[in-house]
């Protein structure tokens, strides 16, 4: 018997109803992928990467096939699932502190003590260098810091899968830098099974061990996975002369520009 | 120097001290103050054409008249009371001193309710009735926010009994009361009872309507935290549906409060109950040439008490909302 993989999907496909009947955006996704793998989902909008991940998340339920989680089918969202959303979603109304407490609370209420808990909150913020700011407010803080103290919230839930929607889509170039950095730190220590959705090539190849990239909709599928055999911990500078990475990088631009024409936007 | 020219430069002084102040203050204090003259001055003019058959219209100075007029009522009846109590315990205390095991009770001072004391009861009675809308709309409000099956169920009924005035309520209500409400030594009278299921059954709307709007516009995502943390629904109500949904809450509630003390004076006019609306029925039954002036004494102070209200829930909403920063009105 062959070992089964970490996390799984088998004949992935989702219909939705619209007035014209269903709308078909997504079939036949496969993908295996072991643990402490960190895997990119490429592709242009629209073509069913958050789809995916949601699915994977529990938060949609997949019409055909299915996912398993170490040998258990996936069909409700659950913290062993973590996901860090793309406008971060923070609660407005609770400090970074009770941010990640109100997951650790959830996940742990039980299992830890008092002093264990807060240890644990101050632990995961400590990972994304947030503990100068625990009783900020999220509307007081910069967009990059409410996207760490996202990453530290779902990272405390301590996940078996950590799910990423776009994390840095909508942050500033030099600050998106510095939290890839924080999250391959991240990455490297704790050893995290990582699927992040990205619209950016370089990212993608500069994090993955492995890329995705996704076929256009409708009926989305897909359409190639690219291994990324670069060293680990790998460095911005040092690989922008690297000739390996400057081949998956056109790798994944001639799959998107090339072999997958943009829809007409 | 000349004196002329040392005048001439305090006078600038003075004029740039007090030209700066003058903008500063006057959207906020003077141009309120203009307003409130010019309208006590067209009153004035205006109440001094035209007759009625209780005599002149009440001008600005009557009413002010009429006003003290009831604060020394008020007083009066006060100290009356307050010797008529004095009597009793005078007399009970020589009662216990000839016989140490009499019987002695206090009875309670039946005089007229002055116009503060109706105050009392109003308020009192819309407080009541906004408290139980509250404690029915803001549950039932999330509750058909959450599921989309309980608004449909819900909503027809809503948008059926949202309009209907309180007088048409009234009379049914009466006699709801009259008939499920038997009791021989009543804790509540029945004409407060009614006043104040009233005023519920028309403030109910506001806050329902807005809680479900409230809590069925949270955003998707922080819904799908909680379900990524797997929340209880209790908790998810607690930690995420109330926090987000406080504002929404807060307007339903501020807009309820303003109508259950609209409604509450119609609806005391009609129970009899006793309060500012039976206050206003009073004197108009009565028809004296002071009534008038009464009557338009508790108009402007049934306005400045609901003002007051308002700036009450506004201070609570501020007390209670975490989000500091938003401009509330």
């Amino acid at each position: 018997m062959s070992i089964a993989s970490h996390l799984e999907l088998s004949g992935v496909g989702i219909s939705f109803p619209t007035d014209k009947g269903l709308f078909c955006a997504l079939q036949n996704v496969n993908l295996k992928i072991n643990k402490g793998e960190f895997v990119s989902l490429i592709g242009h909008s629209g073509c069913g990467k958050s789809t995916v991940l949601n699915i994977i998340a529990g938060l949609y339920q997949a019409s055909t096939g299915g996912v398993i989680l170490d040998g258990k089918e996936v069909n409700e969202p659950g913290p062993e699932r973590a996901v860090v959303f793309q406008n971060h979603s923070l609660l407005p109304w609770l400090s970074c502190y009770q941010n990640v407490e109100l997951a650790v609370k959830q996940v742990f209420g039980g299992k830890k003590s008092k002093a264990e808990i807060r240890e644990w909150i101050l632990h995961n913020l400590e990972l994304v260098h947030m503990t100068h700011a625990l009783d900020k407010r999220p509307d007081e803080i910069s967009g990059g810091m409410k996207q760490r103290v996202g990453i530290a919230r779902a990272l405390a839930m301590q996940p078996k899968v950590l799910l990423m929607d776009e994390p840095f889509g909508a942050l500033d170039a030099l600050t998106r830098a510095h939290l890839q950095d924080s999250l391959m730190e991240i990455h490297a220590t704790l050893g995290n099974t990582v699927i992040m959705i990205t619209h950016d090539v370089d990212e993608a190849v500069l994090l993955s061990d492995r890329i995705v990239m996704m076929s256009n909709g409708p009926a989305a599928s897909i359409g190639d996975i690219l291994d990324v055999p670069l060293a680990r911990p790998r460095d911005r500078l040092a690989l922008a002369e690297d000739p390996a990475y400057n081949k998956c990088r056109q790798q994944v631009l001639q799959f998107l520009y090339q072999r997958q024409q943009r829809p007409a936007a | 120097m000349s004196n002329l020219s040392v005048a001439k430069r305090i006078s600038q002084t003075q004029t740039q001290v007090v030209l700066p102040l003058m903008k500063k203050l006057a959207p906020q204090l003077i141009l309120p103050i203009v307003g409130i003259l010019v309208f006590l001055l067209c009153w004035h003019v205006i109440a001094g054409k035209i007759d009625t058959s209780l005599g002149k219209f009440p001008g600005p100075v009557q009413v002010y008249e009429q006003f003290n007029g009831l604060v020394a009522a008020h007083v009066k009846e006060q100290e009356r009371a307050a010797a008529f109590y004095e009597r009793q315990e005078k007399r009970n205390a020589a009662k216990l001193e000839k016989n140490p095991d009499a019987k002695v009770k206090i009875r309670p001072y039946t005089g007229k309710p002055t116009f503060f004391s109706q105050i009392v009861t109003s308020l009192y009675t819309a407080m009541t009735g906004f408290a139980l809308a509250s404690l029915i709309a803001i549950p039932l409000g999330i509750v058909c926010g959450l599921s989309s099956h309980m608004y449909s169920a819900a909503n027809p009924l809503i948008q059926v009994f949202k309009p209907v005035s309180p007088l048409a309520w009234l009379p049914l209500v009466t006699m709801l009361v009259s008939a499920l409400y038997v009791s021989d030594d009543p804790l509540l009278s029945k004409s407060f009872l009614t006043s104040a299921i009233t005023v519920a059954l028309c403030c109910l709307w506001p806050t329902l309507v807005n809680t479900i709007v409230g809590v069925s516009s949270i955003p998707q995502d922080l819904q799908n935290v909680s379900r990524v943390l797997r929340l209880k629904p209790l908790t998810h109500v607690r930690r995420i549906v109330l926090p987000a949904s406080i504002p929404m809450i807060f307007t339903g509630l501020r807009l309820s409060l303003a109508t259950g003390w609209m409604v509450l004076i119609a609806a005391e006019m009609l129970a009899q109950n006793p309060g500012l609306g039976k206050f206003i029925w009073d004197e108009f039954q009565n028809g004296s040439s002071q009534s008038l002036s009464r009557i338009m004494v508790a108009v402007l102070v049934i306005g400045l008490i609901g003002f007051a209200l308002d700036r009450l829930m506004l201070a609570v909403q501020r007390l209670v909302s975490w989000d500091k920063s938003a401009v509330l009105r």
